[in-house]
């Protein structure tokens, strides 16, 4: 048994060297462009295109002058605003929808869940034009309504929380039936609070999409005033004397609230996929 | 468990808002694309024309670009990225390997960058005056900047670079996903049995994890096709549309010149075809090797 483990530990000991070096080349090549990114947005432009990789001093003078030429606070709060609302109708309304898909499955229901999962297969561009004249024609251009309404109810996280409903025992919906707690009851008490690493995942999925939406946005929300952050930093490449530095603080504002938010619940993220892909 | 009448209703009422969410903004929409598709004129003007936008895209040079375009990136990048990200996982699936967190951390990180923000880190990398060029030009290896930007063969490679450093690690987590499902002792005992490491990953990994490394091939597939960000922030789509997207032009169809939205809708339906068609082969493959 002895040798058979030393074995073992040898070959692995082997492989890992490969591994290690593998893991660090690809690590380091994704987090370059990104620590690259930080660093120019604290160097003056010219400093940037001359290969500088140490953090410098420019970053407050980048940002005033980021501020000067956008709307900045508009910007951050505007993608707060609709990434937040978008989250938690999206979270209740399908994490409700996949619950109802597993729990109370019947040939009916079965057969709406396939037709759904044929939604996942309709490209954005396809409905692009038809839902900017609908949303046109009912007067919601540049309204929070508009940029969420398409995404709030999604396949992916119907199929998400319809998965993660199928481990969570029937015996307890009996009981709880039996004490007497009404079916919704039952979901708000009894199915969220157990449910907290799917709801991480779907929270992370959805909130980064509408963090990052750039296609909808640049169609319905035209006026100035309901502007999003990845359309802010798209500007500030559109004049014909690029300021790199004040670029790069602007992607810098436009990512590290999707950072911030991984690094909290990427745990809960990887145990939420991992639970649903079973 | 077995449902009363009143246990079903329930069920229909929970799921409602988003079946009905579902139907009003996505399939509503995709028959009024598919009615838009057969009629032309501009703006709100339209009238019906039969098949006539349909045979119009395959005499539209740029739309046939983007078409190849399209083709072009997932042809070359969708495989790089996902074995890369397969053997990535494969690597990271070891309870030996230390530092697992802070790898796994970091090939993920790219997925939190928006796709704006990143098209931009990458436009700005490789411009004239980027930090790629000086450090070619530093090492001498070039006299003056290479145009990566402005050279159809290396703009699209840039553009490949960048979808596999945004897109890897993201695949990567559904792997690891998969991976944990799987009994690690399957692992130890290949092992013992004195398995090298290529043949567990191909005589082990691969066959388990089929139906995941299927759902990643038919969303890499799906995203591809509707790449529209790199085209439109990276490179514009330039130079003179070579590097253009379907997704790309369609949008410039739509919005950016007068309005041809009959034309637009028929060239995006052409991308559901493209989406539907593949994922049905993607899925009869994918059943076969059972």
């Amino acid at each position: 048994m002895i040798s058979v483990i030393k074995k073992d530990v040898r070959l692995t000991t082997k492989g890992n060297g490969i591994s290690y070096v593998v893991l660090t080349i690809v690590s380091l090549f994704s987090v370059f462009p990104l620590a690259w990114m930080v660093i120019s947005a604290t160097n003056k432009s010219v400093d940037v295109t001359r290969g500088v990789l140490i953090p410098g001093t420019a970053f407050l003078n980048n940002l005033k002058k980021l501020l000067a030429a956008q709307a900045l606070g508009t910007a951050m709060a505007n993608s707060f605003k609709y990434a937040i609302i978008l989250t938690v109708v999206s979270l209740l309304i399908c994490s409700l929808a996949g619950y109802a898909f597993e729990i109370y499955h019947d040939k009916g229901k079965d057969f709406v869940m396939k037709i759904i999962l044929l939604a996942m297969m309709v490209p954005f561009v396809a409905v692009l034009i038809p839902l900017f004249q609908m949303m046109s024609a009912a007067k919601l251009l540049n309204t929070t309504a508009a940029f969420i309404l398409p995404s709030i109810s999604t396949p992916l996280l119907i199929m998400l929380f319809r998965q993660s409903s199928r481990s969570f025992p029937k015996d307890i919906i009996e009981a709880a039936r039996i004490d007497g707690l009404k079916e919704y009851q039952i979901f708000l008490r009894m199915f969220v609070p157990t449910q907290k690493s799917t709801y991480a995942a779907a929270l992370t999925i959805t909130f980064m999409a509408a963090w990052n939406a750039y296609l909808w946005p640049i169609v319905v929300m035209t006026d100035k005033k309901s502007i999003t952050m990845p359309m802010l930093v798209a500007n500030t490449i559109q004049g014909y004397v690029t300021d790199y530095g004040v670029v790069m603080v602007g992607v810098l504002f436009c990512t590290l609230p999707t950072v911030i938010i991984f690094f909290i619940l990427q745990k809960n993220f990887a145990e939420g996929i991992t639970g649903s892909i079973k | 468990m077995m449902l009363n009448k009143k246990q079903s209703m329930t069920g229909w009422v929970f799921l409602a808002p988003a079946v009905l969410l579902i139907a009003i903004f996505s399939f509503a929409p995709m028959v009024r694309a598919l009615l838009l598709s057969f009629q032309s004129g501009k703006g709100t003007n339209l009238s019906w024309n039969g098949a006539y936008n349909y045979i119009r895209m395959f005499q539209d040079k740029i739309f046939l670009q983007s078409l190849l375009n399209n083709l072009i990136y997932l042809i070359i990048q969708v495989p790089i990225m996902l074995v890369l990200a397969l053997i990535l996982a494969a690597m990271l699936n070891n309870k030996n390997l230390k530092f697992k967190g802070l790898f796994r951390t970091a090939i993920f990180l790219p997925c939190a960058t928006s796709l704006v923000s990143y098209a931009i880190i990458f436009r700005t990398l490789f411009a004239n005056d980027g930090l790629i060029n000086f450090f070619l030009i530093k090492l001498g290896i070039l006299d003056t900047g290479y145009q990566f930007l402005t050279n159809t063969t290396s703009a699209r490679i840039v553009i490949i670079i960048a979808l596999i450093w945004r897109w890897t690690g993201y695949n990567m987590v559904f792997y690891l996903a998969g991976l944990q499902n799987i009994d690690y002792s399957i692992y130890e005992a290949a092992r013992i049995d004195g398995a090298s490491t290529f043949q567990i990953f191909r005589k082990i990994t691969i066959p388990l994890l089929k139906p995941i490394i299927l759902l990643t091939a038919i969303m890499s597939t799906n995203g591809t096709l509707q790449l529209f960000d790199e085209s439109f922030n990276l490179t514009g789509g330039g130079p003179s549309n070579t590097t253009i997207t379907m997704s790309h032009y369609i949008y410039n169809i739509s919005f950016k010149y007068v309005p041809k939205f009959g034309y637009a809708a028929a060239m995006s339906f052409m991308i559901l075809f493209l989406v539907a068609f593949l994922a049905l082969i993607q899925m009869r493959v994918g059943d076969k090797r059972d």
